[in-house]
This record gives structure tokens, C-alpha cells and sequence, in this order.
């Protein structure tokens, strides 16, 4: 596949490793690295960088994981609508098996409620326009990356005034999440891979504080395995040259101003909440959009009755810990005992993007030694 | 005898209407000395089975596959190929199925008969015969469309002794073709996401190709069938019945572009992914490649590969080289792969 | 909720709803194209492009020069790091 084959060149890793191996002896001390989004983790996780990047550096697996994040009240939301007589509830398959208090999306299916898998916002939009009888709802959830998508779907229906078309709005933004953790006391980290599909939605300039009031340097990366190691490499030299700048290794995808249209539809059909509550991490200002009054006729809040009541997190499960960096997933109590993709406690055992996730099922908790094979 | 356009309950009464559609459909379709004679059970001497070997193998399955017609193949062809496989991995002759048909009240007849039709040919084709049956019809909404039950019989020949225990270290491990095309071909039929490709299901008999992987390697130890949960599942099998582990190779296995395009656009792991007409092979190393060249000479074995290798170490694991140098573990499935976006 | 991929936009099949076929290693699926379209880049002009898809969606108009560029400079690294390596192995160990 051209843009994806040869960023996963091997070849062309082993230079990286080497450059990215004498900068860590330049600089001389472990360096705790956050990779923001999930979709790095899993890539991480997918290619076995781990055991190739020398002991010094630890990767810290960062909250940039939508369907872990959110909090278990929302899924049992999503449950009361989809349970309602008549309902189509259309969502993205990774959303299926986040618990709720009671129970998943995927158990809902079975206990006879109408839940549909679809690919794209576009095609639950599809779904309505097939069934005016009947009403629909997809549950929108995700990171600036996938906003535009569901804004678009929503202008769409209103444009064509389908009525019976809404949305259930879930959609978290990465930066004030990514202010919580910096100002979080507890942990020290060196350096941010910063997410690379929100990027293209919303640029670097959201960005800037970190470099200019954090001072902690951060390079938006592409998802392909020659893009992390690159992008290390790029955050690394930033330390290695005392330099703190937001830098774009992901240029063939990111443009430095983001994509105007994509944040027009966004501000057109979002404002922003005033805190949105995140599994594992707890209420965080500003830091989720809600659908804007003029489009309440596609916003499913609006439109429905729900329970909308906040439930604890498990009291055993440490994701927020991990979340933050603090801890490893390995070093949660629960983690793999009463924690696994079986039955996952935490949110962070729940997508394959989640860190938990990814340990148990690529790593299973233990740092495989492969350089000998490179 | 008039035809009828759909099946209805009376076609499950036991009585005249059942009797015609039986034979309308099934045994036309089917039609065989062994199956004609419509007793309550199919006879066979023993005589001639203990000429072909000492033991009998028996299986069964079930097939609930939707849409019950997919691109390369459909529920028929897919349940006579899928008992034919299960009874050759254990190095047996397939000799004689049964099929039992489970029938939603208004499907359509003509829907059925091509079914039926589409089990006589893969029979045929295969070299086996579907010799007794059952039929019957439940109301609308009680299953979907149409379910069938097949199982199988047929004869291990003395000596050979095949098993997911035998995985010994320094065995290699084969595939005989493209992995993931039939779990492919059936998410793309269904249309909930929306896409078109060329995929077609890899649905065939693979007792011809296992008869001469075993001439050319008969130190062969393990044989199985990666269905569902594809080669990782099979593999992990392997791995926990013989308490060894096995690594393979990333860029050794073969899979298709299409498949590939397939599985990132929707998140999908192609090493998840269903295939039926491909097999996991665990030969020694001193035969691995008479086995590759006697798979890559039939037809249903021109793409094989030696895509790794049994080794001591954590018992029960399997693990991946992937094609940028690192090694990842190759887990059994929680559930059924869903289509992610993150 | 990243997974984005490219693919390459080989038909327009709605210019008003923005709607577009792309093709992904032989597979193909219709895709909504109104985040790369703009004055300076119409409808019409989007077939043969590349472009990051996600949800249905092209995100991004993937940029050849930038994709090249990055490449480049990891040959460069390679060189580098492969003539280093020639230069520790003439020295005396």
C-alpha cells in the first residue's frame, strides 16, 4: 500500500534505533516519553517497538483513547436509548464491549435491543433515510479527529431534514486533557509524541502552550512504526539540543493550519461544554463539545430522556494511575487477575487501543527482548 | 408434482409435502446407492472401509453462515467442504456425509434447490457422498433463512498419526495459501460497511492437497483447518496442546492486498480471520520443504509458504516477528473480531 | 479514535453531496470529500488523489513532496549511520 509500505521499512528503522541510541547517551538519564494517542499505542504495541528503543527510554502510554475514556454513566445512556421501543442504535464496533454499570452495548444487542454496527456516521444517516419510520441514533464518539464527521453527517440531515436522525454526543478534545496531565503534580515526563490525526483536524496551534509555558518539547507523529521511531528521535534531539518546539514529522497528513473546512463544520454544529467526565481521569473543564441548540432536533440528549447518572469508576482499577503515567499496566493490582480483555474492569482493558489492552494482548505484560534479532 | 414457490410449515408435517420437497430438493440433488434406498439410516459394509485403514474418523459441524450466497461460494458448498476438511486433517479418507437442514418458514424453494444442488456438486467434486438426512421447518424468526448440520465419516489409514500435540521444536510451520479471504469475503458480503472489493471465499476440498503434503512428508505431525478465529487461533492450539512455542514470521505470510487494504480500513488483525480452504501445517524441518513443494503443486496450495517455526519456550506461546524487526504475542481471541476506527 | 488510511479517490459519484469512490488496495468504498474540496480544488479535480480516509470521511489530501521528504531524510539518516559504521570498522580496535 503506497504511504503505508514503506513506512514500515525495516531497514530503515535499524539507522533510526542507532541515531535514536546515541542520543540517549548523549543526554545521559532515563527519559519518560508520552505517546498522547491510542493509536500509537496500539501501533507500538502492533510492531514490538518497545524491545527495540534502548531500556533508558520508558513510553507512556497517554489517555488518547476515546472509547476508554469514557465513563461508564454514558454507556449505560447509550444502553436506555438503544432500549427504547422502535430505536435503531448505530455505533462504531469499537464501542460494543465498553461496560456500563449493568451492561455492554453488545449485551443490550442480545437481550433483543436494535444495535447496528456501522463503519461511518454516514451510514447510520443512511440507516434513518431507510427507516423513516423508525427513529435513529449513533453514538458519536471520539477526539477532533472524528468530529468533523459527525458535524458533517449533521448538516447533512438537516439539510435534507431527516427528523428521525440524532446524534448521541460523546466527542472529548485532546489538549485540555493534555493541560491536566502537565499540570498533574505526580509525574514527570520529557517529551509528548503528540496525536497525529487530531492534528490534521486542528493543526499544531493548540499546541503552543506546551512548548512555550510547559517547555517540554512535542513532535505530532504519523501512526506507521517508521513514523513513532522518527518522531522519537525528533523529540529526543529537541532534548538533546535543549530545544522545546511543537515539530510536525507528519507533514504528508498534517498541515501546520490544520483543515479550515473540516473546523468550520466543527465550530458550526459544536460548542463546547463546560467539563465532560472522562473514565479514569475524572472531570475535566472543557474538555468535551456538546451539539449547539440549532441542530437539538439531530441531538439525542435533546431529544431523549436519559438517566444521565455518573457512575464511580471501579474502586480497584488504577487507569487513571496508568493513564497518568504512574504506573505500568502490569503494576495494576487488578491487572490480568480480575482485569483482562474477558472481562475488562478498566476502561484501559476495554479497546485494542487501550495501554491495558494492548499490554495483554501483544505484550502480555512482559518487555520481549528481540534486539538480538534486529 | 407441483412446485411451490416458498417452504411453509406443512413442508415440515412429516407428511406428502415434506416427502415431494425432500425429494424434489435434496435427493435430486444429492442422489447416490447409498442414499437412495431413503431408509431411516445410510449402510455401509465394513469391509470395504477396513481396506482403506484401521480407524474411523467422525465429525460434525454446523453452518449458519449469512448471506448464505457469497462471492466464491455459499451455505451448500461451505458445509460438504468444511466436514471434508475436518475429517482429512486427521489424515482421513472423507467418505460419507450426512446433512441435515434446519428450513425458516418462507424460504424460498428455488433458493433451497440451489443450495442443495451447490452440497451435490462440492459432494461430487470432493469425491464423497451425502448419504442421510433430515429436513425440517420452524416458524418465521425461530433461525435465519436457512441452517445446515453436517457430519462425516470417513477412514484413517494405518500408521498415520496426526495431532496439535505432535508440534515438536525445530518443526516448521506451513500454511498452504493466502490467509483471510473467506472472513473477508463474508464481512464485504454482508454490506454493513459498505465496501466493494474483488475477495473472493478460499471454500475447498483439501484432502487431495493433505493425501500429497503426506506423501511427500510423512513425518507430518499436526494438520488443522484454520476456520474461524483463523491462523492465530489454530496456532495457539497448537502451541498449548503440544506445550511449545511457535513464532512466525510476519512477512512470510501470505495474504492478498485486497485483504490487506481490507483489514486496515476497518482495524481488522487478517491473522483473525476465517479461511476455508487453508490449513496450518506442522512438519519436521528435514521435510518442510517436500511439504511446500507438494502444496505449492496443487491447486489449492500455489500460494503455501513456511511462514515459522516451533521452538522451546514459554509453553503455549505464540508470537510474530513483525516486518519491522520487533516481535509481538499472537493472542486467542476474546470475542469475535468487531471493525474498530480507533 | 485515530485509524485513518489512505486511499486513492478514483470517482466522484454525487458533486453536490460531495461524495466520492476511494480505492484501498482494491477495495472500494463511497467516502465523503467536503473536508478537501475548497475553490482552489474543486469536486472535479479530486479524482486521483491521495487521501487520509477515517470513518468515511477524507480527512486530509495526503501531500507526495512531504511524504517524500520524510523518506529522504530517513536514507539520509541510514547513510549516515552506515558510513559511521565504516568508519568504526577501518579504525583499530
Amino acid at each position: 500500500m503506497k504511504y503505508v509500505d514503506e513506512f514500515r521499512d525495516r531497514a530503515k528503522a535499524l539507522s533510526l534505533v542507532a541515531e535514536i541510541e546515541q542520543l540517549v547517551a548523549r543526554i545521559g538519564r532515563p527519559l519518560q516519553i508520552m505517546e498522547v494517542c491510542g493509536g500509537h499505542t496500539h501501533s507500538i504495541f502492533r510492531y514490538g517497538l518497545e524491545g527495540m528503543l534502548p531500556k533508558e527510554i520508558e513510553l507512556v502510554h497517554g489517555p488518547g483513547c476515546p472509547v476508554c475514556v469514557l465513563p461508564m454513566g454514558r454507556v449505560d445512556d447509550c444502553v436506555a436509548i438503544a432500549n427504547r421501543p422502535g430505536m435503531i442504535f448505530t455505533t462504531f464496533g469499537d464501542a460494543m464491549r465498553v461496560p456500563g454499570s449493568k451492561k455492554n452495548l453488545l449485551q443490550a444487542k442480545a437481550d433483543g435491543a436494535d444495535v447496528r454496527m456501522v463503519y461511518s456516521p454516514m451510514d447510520a444517516l443512511g440507516i434513518a433515510r431507510k427507516n423513516p419510520d423508525r427513529e435513529v441514533v449513533f453514538f458519536g464518539l471520539g477526539f477532533e479527529t472524528t468530529m468533523p464527521s459527525t458535524a458533517l453527517t449533521i448538516l447533512q440531515a438537516h439539510a435534507e431534514g431527516i427528523q428521525n436522525f440524532s446524534i448521541f454526543c460523546n466527542h472529548i478534545t485532546i489538549v485540555p486533557t493534555m493541560k491536566a496531565i502537565l499540570d498533574s503534580q505526580e509525574m514527570h515526563l520529557d517529551g509528548f509524541l503528540g496525536p497525529g490525526h487530531v492534528s490534521m483536524v486542528i493543526g499544531l496551534d493548540p499546541y503552543e502552550f506546551i512548548a512555550s509555558f510547559y517547555k517540554m518539547p512535542m513532535v505530532v507523529a504519523g501512526f506507521e512504526p517508521l513514523d513513532i521511531l522518527q518522531s522519537l528521535w525528533m523529540v529526543l534531539r529537541q532534548i538533546a539540543e535543549g530545544r522545546c518546539e511543537i515539530e510536525n514529522q507528519y507533514a504528508r497528513v498534517v498541515a501546520d493550519s490544520g483543515n479550515a473546512q473540516a473546523l468550520t463544520a466543527v465550530g458550526e454544529v459544536y460548542e463546547l461544554r463546560e467539563h465532560f467526565e472522562w473514565r479514569g481521569l475524572g472531570s475535566i473543564n472543557k474538555s468535551g463539545v456538546k451539539i449547539r441548540s440549532k441542530y437539538a432536533q439531530h441531538d439525542a440528549e435533546a431529544k431523549y430522556a436519559l438517566p444521565g447518572v455518573r457512575i464511580e469508576d471501579p474502586k480497584a482499577c488504577q487507569c487513571g494511575e496508568v493513564l497518568k503515567g504512574l504506573i505500568r499496566p502490569a503494576q495494576c493490582k487488578v491487572f490480568g487477575k480480575s482485569c483482562t480483555p474477558e472481562t475488562p474492569l478498566g476502561a484501559l482493558m476495554v479497546s485494542s487501543e487501550g495501554a491495558c489492552a494492548a499490554y495483554y494482548q501483544y505484550g502480555g505484560g512482559i518487555k520481549l527482548n528481540v534486539r538480538a534479532a534486529l | 408434482m407441483t412446485r411451490v414457490p416458498t417452504v411453509t410449515l406443512a413442508h415440515g408435517g412429516g407428511g406428502k409435502a415434506m416427502k415431494d420437497l425432500i425429494h424434489d430438493v435434496f435427493v435430486e440433488a444429492f442422489d447416490n446407492p447409498l442414499l437412495r434406498p431413503l431408509e431411516d439410516q445410510a449402510r455401509f459394509g465394513m469391509r470395504e472401509l477396513a481396506l482403506l485403514g484401521d480407524r474411523l474418523a467422525f465429525t460434525t459441524d454446523s453452518y449458519v453462515v449469512d448471506p448464505l450466497f457469497f462471492p466464491g461460494g455459499d451455505i451448500g458448498k461451505l458445509a460438504v467442504f468444511g466436514t471434508v476438511n475436518d475429517l482429512a486433517v486427521g489424515g482421513a479418507v472423507p467418505l460419507y456425509l450426512s446433512c441435515a437442514a434446519i428450513l425458516e418458514e418462507g424460504l424460498s424453494v428455488d433458493l433451497l434447490r440451489r443450495v442443495a444442488q451447490s452440497m451435490g456438486a462440492a459432494a461430487r467434486l470432493a469425491g464423497v457422498s451425502i448419504v442421510t438426512g433430515d429436513t425440517k421447518v420452524v416458524p418465521r424468526g425461530a433461525c435465519d433463512k436457512l441452517f445446515l448440520c453436517t457430519s462425516g465419516v470417513g477412514v484413517i489409514r494405518a500408521g498415520r498419526e496426526l495431532g496439535a500435540s505432535r508440534a515438536r521444536p525445530g518443526d516448521k510451520v506451513l500454511v498452504n495459501g493466502l490467509l483471510g479471504d473467506h472472513g473477508a469475503a463474508i464481512l464485504g458480503a454482508r454490506g454493513d460497511m459498505q465496501l466493494e472489493s474483488p475477495i473472493e471465499s478460499d471454500c475447498a476440498p483439501l484432502h487431495g492437497l493433505i493425501e500429497a503434503v503426506l506423501a511427500a512428508a510423512p513425518g507430518t505431525r499436526a494438520l488443522r483447518d484454520a476456520t474461524r478465529g483463523g491462523i492465530a487461533t489454530v496456532l495457539n492450539e497448537m502451541a498449548a496442546a503440544s506445550q511449545v512455542a511457535i513464532s512466525i514470521d510476519e512477512a512470510a505470510t501470505p495474504l492478498r492486498a485486497e485483504v490487506k487494504g481490507f483489514c486496515e480500513i476497518l482495524g481488522l488483525d487478517p491473522l483473525y480471520l476465517a479461511n476455508e480452504g487453508k490449513l496450518v501445517a506442522i512438519v519436521p524441518a528435514a521435510e518442510a520443504q517436500a511439504a511446500l513443494a507438494a502444496m505449492r503443486a496443487h491447486q489449492y496450495g500455489r500460494d503455501a509458504a513456511i511462514i515459522g517455526e516451533v521452538f522451546e519456550g514459554e509453553k503455549g506461546r505464540v508470537t510474530m516477528q513483525t516486518v519491522f524487526g520487533g516481535t509481538r504475542i499472537v493472542d486467542m481471541l476474546v470475542g469475535e473480531q468487531l471493525p474498530r476506527i480507533c | 479514535m485515530c485509524l485513518g488510511i489512505p486511499g486513492r479517490i478514483v470517482q466522484i459519484d454525487d458533486a453536490a453531496k460531495k461524495l466520492a469512490t476511494v480505492d484501498v488496495s482494491g477495495v472500494r468504498r463511497q467516502v465523503n470529500i467536503a473536508c478537501v474540496v475548497d475553490e482552489a480544488h474543486p469536486v472535479a479535480s479530486c479524482v486521483g488523489d491521495w487521501v487520509l480516509i477515517h470513518v468515511g470521511f477524507a480527512m486530509s489530501r495526503i501531500d507526495e513532496k512531504e511524504a517524500a521528504l520524510t523518506l529522504q531524510i530517513l536514507r539520509e539518516l541510514g547513510e549516515a549511520q552506515a558510513e559511521l559504521e565504516a568508519m568504526r570498522g577501518s579504525l583499530p580496535s
